[in-house]
């Protein structure tokens, strides 16, 4: 399966080598840095390419591109999907996925990637077990370590491996016995030009936080589960049990993991909760354009929306923006042309306005197309789908924990076309 | 012996560090196994090996003294080492380092040498060459620290294939490991020495993986299957015995080995499919327990498997398709398909009609196993099902996959990618799956071009006459993006929009005319090669257009679209004769200017126009025909030169030249614009050969489908060996006919209904117990909500659900003819039955007493009955929970209908409200409260029981009468039924017409004051493998009138429910029966030696064991016989003590045993222990057993 992974930063350095299996010189990654030279943006480099005796497969996570090398037939998600995990693993030990942090971690990366994969077929990939096996880095630990002698890799032997339930760890516990959940969902929306809607969906998402004793056994249900129209669950969940009764039933891992995923069905009407009016034009002459763009609340039920924001790509020829905000700033990115108007909390009274000119680089053509805006926003207690948790039991253990559940909404990829 | 020799022809220095132990070790040899085992003695030699002799191979390495390949490779690769280095640009300083690093690994510090190990293998993670530290690494290999220990693992494994003879040295350490008690460095041993790529050590490698593959660990084992793969590649000789092991650990029953086994067998032998066979139910079986990357493996192998092994699903279909395939464009495809999407169902019937197609059960069971994955959140999990519905579910059953496939869309941009590109190739073949997702499909400008592009073309595949215009509006949008390319997609999707689709091809020529306008050359440019296509198609309409684009030719500067224009004019200058020869004039000037693409079609325009209008042309031509001669190209010198003698006729000129104007103006097909994605569903989706539409190294092709199905009693699975032998022993003991002659069919229900690992733990977790015997009134929901898929997920193995009417009318007449016999056969069991009643008066008794007061009997059951058929109403209204209070209002709403129907409900009704309002909780597994009773119990006994009983009321007047008083169950009730009340009851009988079924028995009551007629049952909606017998129409029940049938059900030794309607000549209900599992065995009598001794063949995971305190009524020896037998279907075995009770007796459907013991101990204290071959059956007995016991 997986023969090797090179870790490449976006400047085309390799920085990380891993072989599975007999060594593959790294001069296999020339025939991706020459495509990814040739692409503008680092999205735009195809994940899977051919080499005259290997494939390649990468990912591109956090500004750094995750390259495997294939030499047989496999199923490109498969790798794909390894990789991201191998990224979200990452993440979960150091905190962030960079080039920095993985290199100042150096021997915890590549002891992961060696428990993470055996002869290119993975192997431990639950974090919990990998956790037993190779403690993540901590400040005390590193300095009790440096004091002691002590090391990183668990000095006991990883039972976790050979449990029904490798998602979770063995002999958890707690003093203060908590679950919480937190729903979320996302609006992802499409608005033409005229504000109306061409495509809005919610997905949203649980994601959940046990820090539970013993061997809890869960049960989550809803006040509607007929609003969930597709999910897809942890591997925890038992579907059966979803399937009669639309309850969640499961035995957590331990700590933060994502519970399910769902998609609320297409019948509903999905309540977008802003609407906004904007203006952006270019004039024939005198290489200017004009922008005026007004938030206001549309269907916020009530809540406060806040962490409001207005991402624009502005075509290639904006040279600079002169704009006024009556709230919050904006920033104007020369490199990218990306402008960003963060706005912060929307006022209902006075929607907030940003207007002014843009100044075009004189004799270049004027831009055909306006720029899309992308919307940001967040909505506290509230889910905007209306699917509401019913009540969490739980048992197998004696004791009481503490529940929470607290709601989200979220602007997913909203974007307004103009 | 040859083991050991290979190992002892060690490369040169090696030999020299082994020999001091040879004759130890030959020794050892003599009287032991050829492998190096691991004893004291080897040990000692390692150990006695270990500080000293090392030292000298380090320092002897490095000085270049130590023999002659060892110390040449080692100055080679400094240097190799140095050059790297200074191709980094790094330390100059490096040699003293590495000295630096050396002492550090020798000195007695574990701190000391874990520094040096973790900065060696920073070094080997980026790439510098540490392979001159070896001999100072790999003698750490045996450290106490398990860091520095896993570290110098790390650095093995990545330089033993360099330095071979060396690596050697640490073998002895891996093999000692392998002999631990502990599992896990067992399984870490082997899979550190399985890594080691040393070509000397296979035998060794071989010896060890054979013994793991039957360790005792799981864990271990899988590691052995993670370890054939790596001996493969080492040494494909080895395949042979490879593959025996392979073969072995198929076998396997754990889920943590199947996914990595299924890994091996694809990367040794993936061609023999005939291993499988065996293993196939299996495998479904377990999947859903399996770890997600074996899911993954597991799939896609067992797509190839069915492939080989079932018949194509939609072979009728697939011949209506080629059909639609002759027609020559693409729009009349298009409505014939769409056409085939509407009457798909009617043509489906008349196919069948035709040729009946019967799924494959074991096709069934693999369809049925992989649809939860679907939900699975590994999107390659998710594809894997995706591409195994495709490429093997009926047409009808595909659509499932969309709604997964389009939630993969929202992941990360790469999985986008890759879902988007088989998504393309499955909208050619099955458009109408994904048309609901149509917005799914939208284009955000934020989107990666790739991304873009994959969905233009998704958006162009389902493109139809009905949503064309929302998808052209949405093109327009994208028309104006700033990604050129994009754009340039675009057009060309409209282009092929416009050629399958008639209706709009006049308003996309319209849209694109509006696009030559453009500023941007690119969309002008792209435009124009696309309007040339579509023109191709109805030239004579279009004149004005290709007058437009001809003025167009003073602009376009794009060679392609100026080499289109002109191809244009010359292909149609009979239809703008008095623009063509001004343009050929223009191009004429310019000539000498043009790209050669244009050159080209100047020429060719030239030479039409010459044919065609000669006289105005004449000297253009020649003129044109001038410059080219002497052309820098030779292509068109060359074109020019052959035109010339073509067209101009002189004497030399032959016989070509005549026909030169057919040659020229023949008439030219339009180009048919195709989908990149067309045909590539030949490749199976979701790999990477037809990501790249190439096959890639090691692919293995998805073969068609077979003409005619193989035998498929290939993958019948004895029952496990011992418990067979056991079986036939039993049955030549009791000599009880009916179940030794188990046909291979219900051998493979029963591995059907095994359940996977995961509900096994379920069943033995508190809470979740009910999640099994639940599960069916999911399948009751499912069935009520009528949705098509997951109607047929549960449809009966006889015929498929597409395969409609006609067929089931046919099965349904022979069904009659054999409802007739069975009549027939009736009384014979019944008058068995009555003989083994206690006393028939007694029972004359009871049917007097239920007559004169049904009334009161029903209130008396009501509240139980009620909760039963309220939850399943609330459920088939909405597969949902709501909350209490929405819940009762519901009740009430449902309350509220039936009277306001015809149906006449008195006064009771309000009775009923009050007990409804009483719920609280709903289960819809009905509670095991039964008082059933064995033949054998004393008449006493019976008479007991009836106190106990909630329902003798159930029992029959007519003549089948069971033994003593049964728990009744409602299947229907009053006012849901409109008067009609139906209850059912396991009257434990053997069912004649089927000894694999159970016996239902079904009481009707008319309580409406009408008449009713053609009771009947329709629709039957099982698990696959089980059936049912279904009990003769009634065909007229008075009102007020109370009647019985029976009816056989072969639940599979499942508590599924079996769902069905039931019909009457106006109405039809939807009904479903569950058992509880002690209905699903019959008693059977074993000594007590048998007993003893089966007992001792169904050990270990069979056994369940369960400790209780007695309820305090239940202390005596009666009543913990009575409520077991009540509990389950059970005969009492005899037995010298009394401090135990034992019960044996059979499933129904596979005769597997059960066997209870109940041990009584002081103050109620007792045992329960459960032997039962089936897990799932003894894990819910075992329950069952216990509520009855301690009540």
């Amino acid at each position: 399966m997986i023969h090797s992974l090179f870790l490449i930063n976006h400047t085309g350095d390799i920085f990380l080598e891993k072989h599975w299996k007999s060594v593959i010189s790294r001069g296999v990654c020339d025939y991706f840095l020459e495509v990814k030279e040739k692409a503008v943006e680092p999205e735009n480099v195809p994940p899977v390419l051919q080499t005259p005796h290997h494939y390649l497969i990468s990912i591109y996570r956090d500004k750094l591109f995750f390259l495997s090398v294939i030499q047989t037939e496999v199923p490109p998600l498969f790798v794909i999907e390894f990789l991201h995990r191998v990224a979200d693993t990452f993440q979960d030990y150091f905190g962030e996925c960079s080039e920095s942090i993985i290199k100042d971690n150096v021997v915890t990366v590549y002891e992961l990637l060696e428990e993470m994969l055996d002869n290119g077929f993975p192997l431990a990939t639950e974090s919990n077990i990998l956790k037993e096996m190779i403690k993540p880095p901590t400040i005390l630990r590193s300095v009790v370590n440096t004091l002691t002698g002590s090391s990183n890799v668990g000095d006991k032997l990883p039972t976790g491996q050979l449990s029904n339930i490798p998602w979770r760890r063995a002999a958890v516990k707690y003093t203060n016995n908590e679950a919480y959940f937190d729903v979320i969902e996302e609006i992802d929306a499409i608005l033409d030009k005229s504000g109306m809607t061409v495509f809005a969906e919610i997905q949203g998402v649980i994601e959940a936080c046990t820090r539970l004793s013993g061997m809890p056994d869960l049960t989550l249900s809803f006040m509607n589960p007929r609003l969930l129209d597709d999910v897809s669950f942890h591997p925890c969940v038992r579907f059966k049990r979803w399937e009669s009764e639309r309850v969640l039933s499961f035995i957590p891992p331990d700590g933060n993991f994502t519970l399910m995923t769902y998609h609320v069905s297409s019948q509903n009407l999905v309540a977008i909760p802003v609407y906004v009016k904007q203006n952006i034009s270019f004039f024939e002459t005198g290489s200017c354009g004009r922008l005026d763009i007004t938030i206001g609340p549309k269907q916020t039920m009530g809540k406060m929306v806040e962490g409001l924001m207005v991402t624009v790509h502005m075509p290639k020829a904006v040279l600079s923006v002169n704009l006024t905000a009556s709230q919050g700033n904006y920033t104007y990115d020369l490199a990218t042309k990306v402008l960003v108007w963060d706005i912060g909390k929307l006022n209902p009274q006075k929607p907030p306005n940003l207007r002014g000119t843009l100044s075009v680089q004189s004799g270049a053509p004027r831009p055909e197309e306006n720029p899309a805006l992308d919307i940001k926003l967040k909505i506290q207690q509230l889910a905007i789908s209306g699917l509401k948790v019913n009540r969490l039991d739980m048992y197998g253990e004696k004791y009481k924990p503490f529940k929470g559940v607290k709601y989200m909404t979220k602007a997913g990829k909203f974007q307004v076309r103009t | 012996m040859t083991t050991m020799q290979k190992l002892l022809q060690l490369p040169v220095n090696a030999v020299n560090i082994v020999k001091t132990v040879q004759s130890q070790v030959q020794g050892q040899e003599e009287d032991k196994s050829p492998v190096l085992t691991p004893d004291g003695g080897q040990q000692t030699w390692y150990n006695a090996l270990q500080p000293d002799e090392l030292r000298h191979l380090r320092s002897g390495g490095s000085g270049g003294g130590f023999g002659g390949g060892g110390g040449g490779g080692g100055g080679g690769d400094q240097e190799e080492r140095a050059v790297l280095e200074e191709g980094g640009g790094s330390f100059q300083n490096q040699p003293l380092r590495h000295d630096d690093l050396k002492e550090m690994l020798d000195s007695n510090k574990d701190s000391l040498k874990l520094e040096a190990m973790k900065r060696i293998v920073a070094m080997v993670a980026r790439g510098k060459n540490a392979s001159d530290l070896f001999p100072a690494v790999v003698k750490n290999v045996a450290c106490k620290n398990i860091e520095v220990k896993k570290l110098v693992y790390v650095y093995l494994v990545r330089y033993a294939e360099e330095q071979q003879d060396l690596a050697l040295l640490s073998i002895s350490t891996f093999q000692r490991g392998l002999k631990d008690p502990n599992q896990l460095i067992r399984a870490s041993a082997l899979r550190v020495l399985s890594s080691i790529r040393v070509t000397i050590i296979v035998p060794i490698m071989m010896l060890a993986i054979k013994e793991a593959a039957s360790d005792m660990s799981p864990y271990v084992r899988k590691t052995a299957a993670h370890a054939i793969p790596k001996l493969y590649s080492l040494d494909p000789e080895q395949k042979d015995q490879l593959i025996e092991v392979i073969e072995k650990l198929l076998a396997d029953k754990t889920t943590l080995v199947a996914g990595s086994v299924v890994m091996a067998f694809e990367e040794v032998c993936p061609e023999r499919i005939d291993l499988i066979h065996k293993n196939y139910r299996k495998l479904c079986n377990l999947l859903i327990d399996v770890e997600e990357w074996g899911q993954v493996v597991i799939i896609n192998m067992l797509t190839r498997y069915a492939r080989t092994q079932f018949l194509n699903p939609n072979i009728n279909e697939s011949l209506l398709e080629e059909g639609g395939e002759k027609t020559f464009y693409g729009s009349e495809e298009d409505e014939d398909e769409d056409d085939e999407d509407k009457d798909k169902k009617a043509e489906v019937a008349t196919m069948a009609k035709r040729k009946p197609y019967v799924m494959d059960p074991d096709h069934r069971l693999l369809l049925r196993n992989t649809k939860p994955l679907l939900q699975s959140r590994n999107a390659a999990v998710v594809m894997a099902v995706a591409q195994l519905y495709f490429h093997l579910a009926p047409k009808a059953e595909v659509g499932v996959i969309a709604k997964a496939l389009v939630r993969l869309l929202r992941s990360h941009s790469e999985v986008q990618y890759v879902v988007l590109q088989n998504v393309a190739t499955m909208t050619i073949k099955r458009r109408g799956m994904f048309e609901p997702y149509l917005k799914s499909f939208y284009i955000r400008s934020t989107d990666p071009t790739q991304i873009k592009v994959l969905k233009l073309e998704v958006l162009t595949n389902l493109a139809n006459e009905t949503n064309i215009s929302t998808i052209l509006r949405e093109f327009q949008t994208y028309i104006k993006s700033m990604d050129k390319d994009f754009v340039a997609a675009t057009i060309q999707a409209i282009g092929r929009c416009a050629t399958n689709i008639g209706e709009v091809r006049d308003t996309c020529l319209n849209g694109l005319v509006q696009l030559l306008s453009n500023r941007d050359e690119l969309v002008v440019a792209e435009s124009v090669v696309v309007i040339k296509k579509l023109l191709q198609m109805q030239p004579e309409k279009h004149s004005d257009i290709i007058k437009h684009m001809a003025k167009l030719i003073d602009n376009i500067q794009v060679p392609m679209a100026r080499a289109s224009i002109l191809w244009l004019i010359g292909e149609y200058c009979e239809h703008v004769p008095k623009i063509s020869p001004d343009v050929l004039r223009k191009m004429a000037k310019s000539f000498t200017n043009e790209e050669d693409i244009v050159k080209l079609q100047i020429i060719n325009l030239a030479a039409k126009l010459y044919l065609t209008n000669s006289k105005q042309t004449k000297l253009l031509t020649q003129y044109v025909l001038n410059l080219a001669k002497y052309d820098q190209n030779y292509d068109i010198r060359d074109r020019a030169r052959f035109i010339r003698q073509l067209i101009v006729p002189t004497e030399k000129s032959g016989a070509l030249s005549k026909y030169a104007k057919k040659l020229f103006l023949a008439l030219k097909p339009a180009p048919v614009l195709e989908s990149p994605f067309k045909d590539r569903d030949h490749f199976q989706l979701g790999s990477l050969s037809h990501l790249l539409n190439a096959k890639a190294g090691g692919y293995q092709e998805l073969p068609d489908w077979p003409e005619a199905a193989p035998d498929p009693s290939v993958r019948n699975v004895e029952v496990k060996e011992s418990v067979f032998t056991l079986l036939e022993r039993v049955t030549t003991l009791t000599s009880v006919p009916e179940w030794t002659k188990c046909s291979s069919r219900e051998k493979r229900k029963e591995k059907k209904v095994e359940k996977p690992f995961y509900s096994d733990s379920e069943g033995e977790s508190g809470p979740t117990e009910s999640a099994d015997s639940e599960s069916d009134s999911a399948n009751g929901s499912e069935s009520v909500s009528g949705s098509e898929v997951s109607g047929s997920g549960s449809e009966s193995e006889e015929s498929e659900e597409g395969s409609e009417s006609e067929e089931e009318e046919e099965e349904e007449d022979e069904e009659k003819d054999k409802k007739k016999k069975k009549k027939e056969l009736k009384k014979k069991p019944v008058q068995e039955s009555e003989s083994e009643q206690s006393s028939e008066e007694e029972e004359e008794e009871r049917k007097h007493e239920r007559k004169s007061k049904p009334r009161k009997s029903d209130s008396e059951t009501e509240s139980g009955d009620e909760e039963e058929s309220e939850s399943e109403s609330s459920q088939s209204e909405s597969d949902e929970s709501e909350s209490e209070a929405e819940v009762k209002k519901k009740k009430k709403a449902a309350q509220s209908k039936p009277p306001a129907k015809p149906v006449k409900t008195d006064g009771k009704k309000e009775k009923k409200e009050m007990s409804l309002l009483d719920l609280d909780d709903f289960e819809p597994a009905p509670s095991p409260q039964v008082t059933p009773v064995n033949s054998f119990l004393s008449s006493s006994l019976v008479t007991d029981l009836e106190g106990l009983s909630l329902s003798d009321s159930v029992l029959s007047p007519a003549t089948i009468a069971p033994s003593s008083a049964l728990k009744s169950y409602e299947l229907l009730h009053r006012i849901t039924g409109e008067g009609l009340s139906v209850e059912y009851c396991f009257s434990r009988q053997p069912f004649s017409p089927d000894a694999n079924m159970v016996a239902v028995q079904i009481q009707f009551t008319n309580n409406a004051t009408s008449d009713t007629k053609n009771l009947h049952m329709e629709d039957v909606k099982l698990q696959s493998g089980m059936r049912v017998k279904e009990f003769p129409e009634i065909e007229l029940l008075p009102a007020g009138e109370t009647t019985t049938a029976v009816m056989g059900i072969d639940f599979c030794d499942s508590t599924q429910a079996a769902n069905f309607q039931l019909c009457t000549h106006t109405r039809k209900f939807f009904v479903s029966i569950q058992p509880p599992v002690g209905e699903l065995m019959r008693p059977i009598f074993l000594t007590e030696n048998e007993f003893k001794k089966e007992q001792g063949q169904l050990m270990g995971m069979n056994e369940i064991t369960e400790r209780l305190t007695l309820d305090v009524k239940c202390r005596n020896e009666h009543t913990i016989v009575q409520r077991v037998t009540t509990a389950a279907n059970l005969s009492r075995v005899p037995c010298g003590s009394d401090k135990e009770c034992r019960f044996a007796g059979r499933t129904v459907t596979s005769s597997s045993l059960v066997l209870v013991t109940v041990a009584t101990k002081e103050e109620g204290a007792a045992q329960l222990t459960v032997n039962c071959e089936k897990m799932v059956i003894g894990t819910m007995l075992v329950k069952d057993i216990l509520q009855a016991l301690t009540q």
